[in-house]
């Protein structure tokens, strides 16, 4: 009984704005190369998508023919330029729609593209004004079919995409992990009308039901009751009134609740019950309030009755209804609430606005496959999250005239759950979540802010002979610091603020200004420093008795940890004091570990390694012998892309060769396939066990995998600390973080230990 | 003391049940034809004044209303031959009500006093100190469930209680035929008063009340008060008769330029209620029984479609609707006998009850004469 769609845009006025606040090659990005475009229009916002590639400067290692020529560097470095995929998608009001058409018209160099898929409700409307300025052929895809699309894609590829909203809690937002099975479920579209879509599979959805009391009879009905024209006043109206005078309560009707039904008094036993008289006044905030109350209320029990019928218990909301409006988004979630007991929650999407024109881009783009990729959500390029709540953002009232954007990169890798979680579903990478522990927020932001002179320093080092690196690193401190101010006041931007998405973001703001690896150097200089020592380290702990090794091993991989200029306390010393080693570093350890590698032998062992230099070569890689010794197959897998001084998987290749050149051991494992190094698939200093090469989840599953090692702080302190796998885990590193060690109860430099076997699975 | 009375095969006159509601007061009494000349001699004024002045008139002061035609006569209760009347009036003249139950010594009789409703708790204290009443209050979903299975057995003999309408979706074919309620169970049972209880009925003593919804008769009402300046719901009703719902409401037609068949939704459906007062232009074209219409459809299909999805998760296949919102209402009675068929592909069927309202009351007098 409902359209699944939009409001016709009588309401909003054809006046076209020539003014656009922000310079519009900031937000029609990379247009040069864009193609596949697709537009959603709908009662009020316009949303543009289109498909792009970047230019990257990445840094790729290549190692010397050392053989031939003696190099005095180990490996060599080149900065070149790589081509990647990436997603756009941005929002605006209608009445730019004409500026922005002939900005892209102008922009546009690409000209294979012909058609541009559209969608939503003013899709005809704006139709030949599309085909005129941009001379492509408007192609319509049908909306419910767009919108499941679009729906599908974001759930899929976008973590921290759904939400469920709680107005009074500390954080109003609070995202839900993300759950690789994402079907089915149910999408409540709440356009003028309600369309609910049960959706199966990628292909199979089908709309089970709908009512025609939605936001259309709120902006209609509200129109007529109150005399105020614009949907958004009319939520402001309702946000303000009482519904009581207007509605008869159960307590109106039996002077108290209905006791043996378990309804309470204040429960509305009547929408508009009150007004049934000719001779009283009501306020127009009263019943603006009862209309919102009445709608949300109906919209939530249909929702309840047909996710009760259909056996489905994840239920989105979505459509102009609810689009980030916090007022509608309490009803509904009082009413799912109400009507279910609190057995199904109300689930909200971050990107809900741009379902539409994600699922007509992807109808378009259907030939280059995009749901064969991973994609991620680019931290730098990405307008994040906004509170429209008035109390909370006052100044979005006036938001008209800014755009909103979403870019995504197409990954190059695959990627899937590491297969040894033991609940893929409700594993949660990230130990603290600093959306919710507001302490703890202030002290990462203000740590974040403080190291940003340093990271700057250190881009602008890292390119020493390009004269403009440091307009750009300054570009970049301006861009990553305002992503902390805006988190600093929307801390849910995002999704769930984490240390580890704090560390992306910058990853990110880094890529975003050209400085693809700043460390690179370091790294190098380090690992060449480290190599040096490597024989050496390996005979004397090779002297040692057998426990005392395993007691030295250890001690050797925490120690090796400690080399870390991700943090602070240690770049500080580093900084400082050039002599500082490795024996330095075992001298300051706080605590001793007890002895490992007891029992027999285990099968095979997966290594997540952490840092370059002394931590990967003298630290983990007598570990990484010591088990191959035992006869356990290691595979070690390190970084796909840059992030600070941690060790890419290219960076390892190399020197697990001069390694092996080194270390019959190591040379004989590679050749036998018993050590083998694989690519994690991520770019940053933490880690999401759900988020992990395919190729890397194949050769965990055929080497029957039986010990996870999990190193350093971003990977098993700010991320998975708490992880629960379902073979035996190691989790270990030196807190490097004086206000962290104190949260944790301990000193600088502590040592982290944690092992675990799964109950049943004694080694 | 007076419960103790009711024990007793002779329960005292006057007989009454009452229903005090949210919006209207119902109200049954059972006028007994059976006198005998001794009881005659024995009945106290009080009593006869009361008998006289409620069934020597049709209204009551400037509000109460006796429907006539629901009179059942010659009716066999508790071993008495009478006539059963049905009296309404609104829940804001119960203190005139009571001060006339005060004028005509009506606590003298010593009688008890059956009621339910929320009313019968909310105005408990206001019986007892302005008409010296102890009212015995009652559920009013046991009273309703009932009062509809009495209603309907008593009427067998008659014209049938129960009546549904034929060929639903022609409306030039569709007709009142009456419908046997023989084995009635399991039944939904939709009360719409100013809210809305459906109830699931499995046998007499065994039901559960599945939901409900506030958008109800009190909701047309209130918002076609408010949207057009009535004041009755026969006033309501009256320009809901005249106006054009498809100028208020948007159409799938009118969005889609007609059937929007990828999901089968026929271009007559309505897409969204309200959905063309977005407008300017079109709030101005549209008059007051336009709106009034929009506001009926849009409270009657909201209710059939609540209806409908109940049935489905209760699996029960026959809906009887009743209370007074459907009184003199044929307009919602026809759209919910549509909606339930179309909808469901005939497999629901929309009965209807003469009594509409009076059920709750009918359950509170047989409370009294035969306490459960």
């Amino acid at each position: 009984m409902a359209e699944c769609g939009r409001v016709d845009s009588n309401t909003s006025g054809h006046t076209m704005d020539k003014s656009i606040t922000l310079p519009p090659d900031e937000i029609f990005r990379n247009l040069e190369n864009a193609k596949r475009f697709a537009i959603d229009i709908g009662g009020s916002l316009t949303k543009l998508a289109y498909y792009s590639t970047v230019q990257h400067k990445v840094a790729k290692v290549r190692s010397f023919d050392h053989s031939t020529k003696v190099h005095d560097k180990l490996y060599e470095i080149a900065v070149q330029e790589e081509v990647t995929a990436r997603l756009h998608f941005i929002k605006f009001e209608n009445a730019y729609i004409e500026t922005c058409l002939d900005f892209i018209k102008d922009h546009l160099v690409n000209t294979e593209t012909k058609v541009i898929k559209a969608t939503g409700g003013g899709a005809h409307k704006f139709k030949e004004l599309i085909e005129r300025k941009l001379g492509l052929k408007v192609d319509k895809e049908d909306e419910m079919t767009c919108l499941i699309k679009g729906c599908n894609f974001v759930l899929k590829n976008i973590p921290h995409e759904a939400f469920v909203y709680a107005r009074h809690a500390d954080s109003e937002f609070r995202f839900q992990t993300t759950n690789p099975d994402i079907f089915p479920y149910l999408l409540v579209n709440i356009g003028s009308g309600v369309s609910i879509v049960k959706v199966e599979s990628e292909d199979k959805f089908e709309r089970i039901g709908g009512s025609s009391i939605g936001g259309g009879t709120f902006w209609g009905l509200g129109a007529l009751l109150t005399k105020t024209k614009r949907f958004d006043e009319l939520l402001q109206l309702a946000s303000k009134g009482q519904h009581s005078s207007v509605d008869m309560l159960v307590k109106d009707i039996y002077g108290g609740s209905y006791a043996c039904l378990g309804l309470t008094g204040d429960l509305i036993a009547s929408s508009f019950g009150k007004s049934a008289t000719a001779d009283k006044e009501f306020s127009k905030e009263d019943m603006a309030k009862s209309l919102l109350h009445m709608i949300s209320n109906d919209i939530g029990q249909l929702a309840c009755l047909y996710a009760k019928l259909h056996n489905l218990s994840r239920v989105y909301f979505g459509g102009f209804f609810i689009r980030g409006h916090p007022v509608t988004m309490h009803t509904i979630t009082y009413s799912i609430n109400f009507f279910t007991k609190g057995e199904v929650q109300a689930l909200f999407l971050r990107h809900e606005g741009y379902l539409g024109a994600i699922g007509a881009f992807l109808k378009g783009a259907e030939e280059d496959n995009p749901n064969q990729y991973s994609w991620g959500e680019n931290y730098a390029g990405s307008s994040g999250l906004m509170s429209v709540s008035p109390d909370m953002n006052p100044m979005q009232r006036a938001r008209s005239g800014t755009f909103d954007m979403l870019e995504m990169d197409r990954l190059e890798r695959q990627l899937v759950n590491l297969p040894l979680l033991q609940d893929a579903s409700s594993y949660i990478p990230d130990t603290v979540d600093l959306t919710e522990d507001a302490q703890a927020r202030e002290y990462w932001l203000y740590c974040f802010e403080e190291a940003l002179d340093g990271v700057v320093k250190r881009a602008v080092a890292s390119q020493p002979d390009i004269p403009e690196a440091a307009e750009r690193a300054e570009k970049f401190r301006q861009k990553y610091r305002h992503k902390l101010q805006t988190l600093r006041h929307q801390p849910f931007a995002y999704g769930s603020l984490t240390v580890r998405s704090l560390l992306d973001t910058r990853e990110h703001c880094l890529n975003e200004f050209n400085f693809p690896d700043p460390y690179s150097k370091i790294k190098e200089r380090e690992n060449d420093v480290a190599l040096k020592y490597y024989q050496k380290a390996v005979k004397s702990l090779d002297e040692l008795s057998w426990e005392d090794r395993q007691f030295a091993i250890v001690k050797g991989v925490l120690a090796g940890n400690v080399f870390d200029w991700g943090a602070k306390a240690v770049s500080e010393v580093l900084e400082s004091n050039p002599e500082f080693g490795f024996e330095e570093a075992k001298r300051r350890l706080e605590v001793y570990p007890g002895s490992l590698l007891q029992g027999p032998p285990h099968r095979c062992a997966l290594f997540f390694v952490d840092n370059s230099g002394v931590d990967i070569i003298l630290g983990v890689m007598p570990f990484v012998r010591e088990l191959l010794s035992r006869g356990t197959e290691v595979v070690l897998a390190s970084n796909s892309g840059p992030a600070l001084n941690d060790v890419t998987n290219s960076e390892l290749q190399i020197l697990t060769e001069r390694i092996a050149a080194m270390d019959p051991v190591i040379k004989s494992a590679l050749r036998e396939d018993r050590l083998t190094l694989v690519q994690s698939g991520s770019s940053s200093p933490c880690l999401d066990l759900s988020r992990l090469d395919k190729v890397l989840a194949m050769v965990v599953r055929e080497r029957q995998t039986d010990l996870v090692i999990i190193e350093g702080m971003g990977r098993a302190i700010h991320t998975n600390y708490y992880a629960m796998l379902s073979c035996e885990s190691l989790k270990m590193a030196v807190i490097k973080n004086s206000w962290l060690a104190d949260r944790l109860g301990g000193k600088l430099f502590s040592v982290v230990f944690k092992y675990e076997v799964p109950a049943g699975k004694a080694h | 003391m007076k419960i103790k009375n009711r024990k007793t095969k002779e329960t005292t006159f006057p007989w009454f049940g009452m229903d005090i509601g949210g919006t209207l007061v119902k109200l049954v009494y059972f006028e007994p034809k059976d006198i005998t000349a001794e009881e005659e001699q024995e009945e106290v004024e009080n009593l006869k004044s009361i008998r006289r002045y409620l069934t020597s008139n049709t209204a009551y002061g400037t509000t109460g209303i006796r429907d006539v035609h629901l009179e059942l006569q010659d009716l066999t209760l508790c071993g008495r031959t009478g006539n059963l009347h049905f009296i309404r009036f609104p829940t804001h003249d119960l203190p005139a009500f009571l001060q006339m139950g005060r004028n005509k010594h009506f606590s003298s009789l010593h009688t008890t006093l059956c009621a339910t409703g929320g009313g019968a708790f909310k105005f408990e204290s206001d019986f007892l100190t302005m008409a010296d009443l102890e009212l015995h209050k009652l559920d009013e979903l046991d009273c309703l469930v009932r009062g509809v299975l009495y209603i309907d057995s008593v009427m067998s003999s008659g014209p049938l209680e129960c009546y549904y309408f034929e060929n639903p979706t022609d409306p030039d074919q569709c007709a009142e035929k009456p419908y046997a309620l023989e084995n009635p169970y399991p039944l939904l049972l939709v009360n719409i008063g100013s809210g809305v209880s459906i109830l699931a009925v499995y046998s007499e003593n065994n039901y559960k009340r599945v939901t409900g919804t506030s958008l109800g008769g009190g909701t047309f009402l209130g918002l076609c008060c408010l949207l057009t300046g009535c004041s009755t719901f026969e006033e309501a009703l009256e320009m809901a008769s005249q106006g054009e719902s498809t100028r208020v409401d948007k159409l799938v037609r009118d969005i889609y330029g007609g059937d929007y068949e990828r999901f089968g939704l026929p271009g007559w459906a309505v897409a969204s209620s309200f959905g063309n007062m977005m407008s300017k232009e079109k709030r101005e074209s549209v008059s007051k029984e336009d709106l009034a219409r929009a506001t009926l459809v849009t409270i009657t299909n909201n209710i059939g479609s609540i209806t409908r999805m109940c049935a489905l998760n209760e699996n029960i296949e026959r809906v009887v609707f009743v209370g007074n919102f459907l009184r003199v209402n044929t307009l919602s009675m026809k759209l919910l006998a549509y909606a339930m068929d179309y909808w469901s592909k005939g497999q629901l069927k929309a009965l209807f009850l003469r009594h509409e309202g009076y059920f709750g009351a009918v359950g509170a007098l047989l409370e009294l004469l035969h306490p459960s």
